[in-house]
């Protein structure tokens, strides 16, 4: 298992020097000085030099590769030209709700379409089983910008004022403060990797809310939290769910489960212990696979429900050239898809003997 | 050693045996998914090839010199809409244009897009898994590691990267999400070359001394070709969204051109006063992509003799 582990994290490295040369790649040619877009139009040659001077800009591109290559080693990830602030720091701000978002709608994703498959197969052609399958062709089918206008529309116009009614953007009710988890832990000091953790954290606000016991702030956040998750999760859900209904369908025909019927075992028994567990090794690796469609998808739900996660932060800064902030921004993002794919092969190998190397 | 002549007793068929493509055509349609799926995308084809005719009108047409207001609401003369209000099935938007013309013109728009799309992945990705599998060696492992990087972005991100290096517009958004599918058919491609590189016609022609763009494009490519096909029409849906997601977010389609995914982008402020101009267009790509998504489903359980059970 270690030798496997071992292997696969081999092959990744060559994949993440690929990754990190073409994020460095697209940086540079975007079109446009970056110099003019920052300052302007009439900005002097010699402002212009200067500025290019200060970033690193007139330095042959071999030489601000190995620049970027070292100041990567340790964990900086370059200056935003825009606010001037450190782009790990602006990570710390947005990524932990485009995490936070993509947790909720996976959960819901993989909680809902197990139930949904399962149900299906196992009462194979009923109604339930046709509608389910029906929907979960739709599912996979509607834009998630749609369904995020449409829940929206559903349940912050149509039902408002009913008890029902659901807040169709931001991330906490206006009024409400979270207070951030170092300032209550009294961390102001500290500025380490541990604080950089315990800021992620805390911007979290549901993760935070729970932290620190503040309840109503945490029914606030996760009400909030609700419609985009749902329609981040939908086309996840609807993939998952025809998954497991085959998967389960197909564990269910092989002779094990007929010997365990022939044992006298009780349907429900046969399903819950026999069937289930062999038969969510293909929606492990499904679930796994979902999580770059989240991320894709959470640039489209953060436009719908005006939030500020890494999605529209990429976007942002796309039109407005910051480099350092897309180059780190795509990265990290491209890194932590790498990591769960790894994460992934490494519990399908636990999982399933067969794949592991002898 | 005599030669025994056996006598024919019955006449020799004079039908022609049934061909590969007839029997796959004939499996298709007789799956119920690829029905539905044939019959949704027969309907689009119909509308985005007679749009004109269908809608009546042209989409980029401001009524507001005769009459019309911004922002009118659908009205059925057949629902009990009144007679004496000119009839607009969908409504009319924020520019007094009608709605229901734009959408079904839409219909052309998207269903380009879908096959221009795949297309460009599918040939591009094609080759690239071609050369890999027949050549192997470093040539393959370069190529899949290259593939492999691309596959390391979420790819609706790594298409807004694309479309902001070649800058916004229609033709730019279907480039970024075709080199985004790319890897997709290139590995597809790359596996089910491997599966027949070594079968024995493929060593006999190769014993018989064709040369290798002979036994890649005339012995390889055709019996490797089943995969590509069923991924490429599941992949159409996939294409026509994301094409559709980039031009809601104003990196795609730009207006006033009748593109759903802008159209909704363009009108999604109106969500409160208008949410129709929303939901026609909406509803028309969902039902492309599920067509498309059906078809899919069923070339391939037509195709994947596993599944004939």
């Amino acid at each position: 298992m270690t030798q496997y582990i071992v292997r696969r994290l081999l092959v990744t490295i060559p994949v993440l020097f690929g990754v990190i040369v073409l994020v460095f790649v697209i940086a540079r040619l975007l079109p446009g000085d970056p110099c003019r877009i920052l300052l302007g139009e009439r900005a002097t040659e010699a402002v212009c030099a200067d500025f290019n001077h200060r970033f690193g800009f007139d330095l042959p591109i071999i030489d601000q590769f190995t620049t970027y290559l070292a100041n990567l080693s340790h964990g900086d990830l370059g200056t935003s030209f825009r606010t001037s602030r450190p782009v790990g720091a602006l990570l710390i701000e947005r990524l932990p709700m485009t995490v936070e978002l993509s947790i909720y709608a996976l959960l819901f994703a993989t909680i809902v379409g197990i139930l949904l498959g399962v149900f299906s197969a196992v009462r194979r052609n009923s109604i339930v089983d046709v509608v389910t399958m029906g929907f979960a062709n739709l599912g996979v089918s509607i834009p998630v910008f749609v369904l995020g206008l449409l829940l929206a529309f559903v349940f912050a116009i149509m039902l408002k004022g009913s008890p029902f009614a659901l807040p169709p953007s931001g991330r906490l009710t206006a009024g409400l403060e979270i207070v951030p988890l170092a300032q209550r832990w009294g961390m102001q000091e500290n500025q380490g990797p541990i604080r950089g953790i315990v800021d992620f954290v805390s911007n979290m606000y549901t993760f935070n809310a729970l932290l620190s016991g503040q309840w109503g702030t945490l029914v606030d956040g996760l009400r909030h939290m609700l419609l985009p998750a749902i329609a981040l999760g939908t086309i996840p859900l609807a993939i998952i769910a025809r998954i497991t209904r085959s998967s389960l369908l197909d564990v269910l025909g092989l002779d094990y489960i007929r010997t365990a019927r022939a044992k006298g075992q009780s349907e429900a028994n046969v399903v819950r212990k026999h069937g289930i567990p062999n038969a969510l090794l293909p929606v492990v690796t499904i679930v796994g696979l979902q999580v770059g469609g989240l991320l894709s998808g959470a640039v489209l739900t953060e436009t719908v429900f005006n939030l500020a996660g890494v999605g529209k932060a990429i976007f942002e800064a796309i039109t407005s050239h910051d480099f350092a902030v897309i180059q780190g921004f795509t990265l990290v993002v491209a890194l932590g898809f790498l990591v769960i794919n790894l994460l992934v092969d490494i519990s399908y190998a636990y999982l399933d003997p067969r794949i592991r190397p002898t | 050693m005599g030669v025994t002549t056996v006598g024919l007793t019955e006449p020799i068929s004079t039908a022609r045996p049934a061909s590969l493509w007839r029997d796959t055509l004939s499996n298709i349609v007789r799956q119920r998914n690829a029905r539905v799926g044939l019959a949704i995308l027969g309907l689009l084809l119909f509308a985005a090839l007679f749009a004109d005719q269908v809608s009546g009108s042209t989409p980029d047409k401001s009524l507001l010199g005769s009459g019309e207001r911004r922002l009118t609401a659908p009205c059925i003369h057949l629902l009990g809409c009144p007679t004496d209000q000119p009839e607009h099935l969908f409504g009319l938007d924020a520019n007094a244009r009608d709605e229901f013309s734009r959408v079904i013109h839409g219909a052309q728009i998207s269903l380009r897009i879908g096959f221009i799309t795949v297309g460009f992945a599918i040939v591009l990705g094609s080759l690239i898994g071609l050369v890999a599998g027949y050549a192997g060696g470093a040539v393959d492992t370069v190529l899949m590691r290259v593939m492999d990087v691309v596959l390391v972005f979420p790819a609706l991100l790594l298409a807004v990267a694309i479309v902001a290096v070649l800058g916004s517009g229609l033709i730019n958004a279907q480039l970024a999400i075709g080199i985004v599918a790319i890897p997709v058919y290139a590995r597809i491609m790359r596996a089910s070359v491997l599966s027949v590189r070594d079968a024995d016609f493929v060593t006999a022609s190769r014993a018989l001394g064709s040369s290798a763009a002979d036994l890649i494009f005339r012995r390889i490519l055709p019996n490797s070709l089943t995969p590509i096909i069923v991924a490429g029409t599941l992949g159409i849906g996939g294409a026509v969204l994301d094409v559709a997601a980039l031009s809601f977010l104003g990196l795609g389609a730009q207006p006033p051109l009748a593109e759903w995914g802008s159209m909704i982008g363009n009108d999604r402020g109106q969500l409160f006063n208008a949410p129709y101009l929303i939901w026609a267009p909406g509803i028309a790509l969902a039902l492309t992509v599920f067509g498309f998504n059906l078809l899919g489903d069923g070339i391939r359980d037509a195709l994947d003799p596993r599944l004939n059970r």
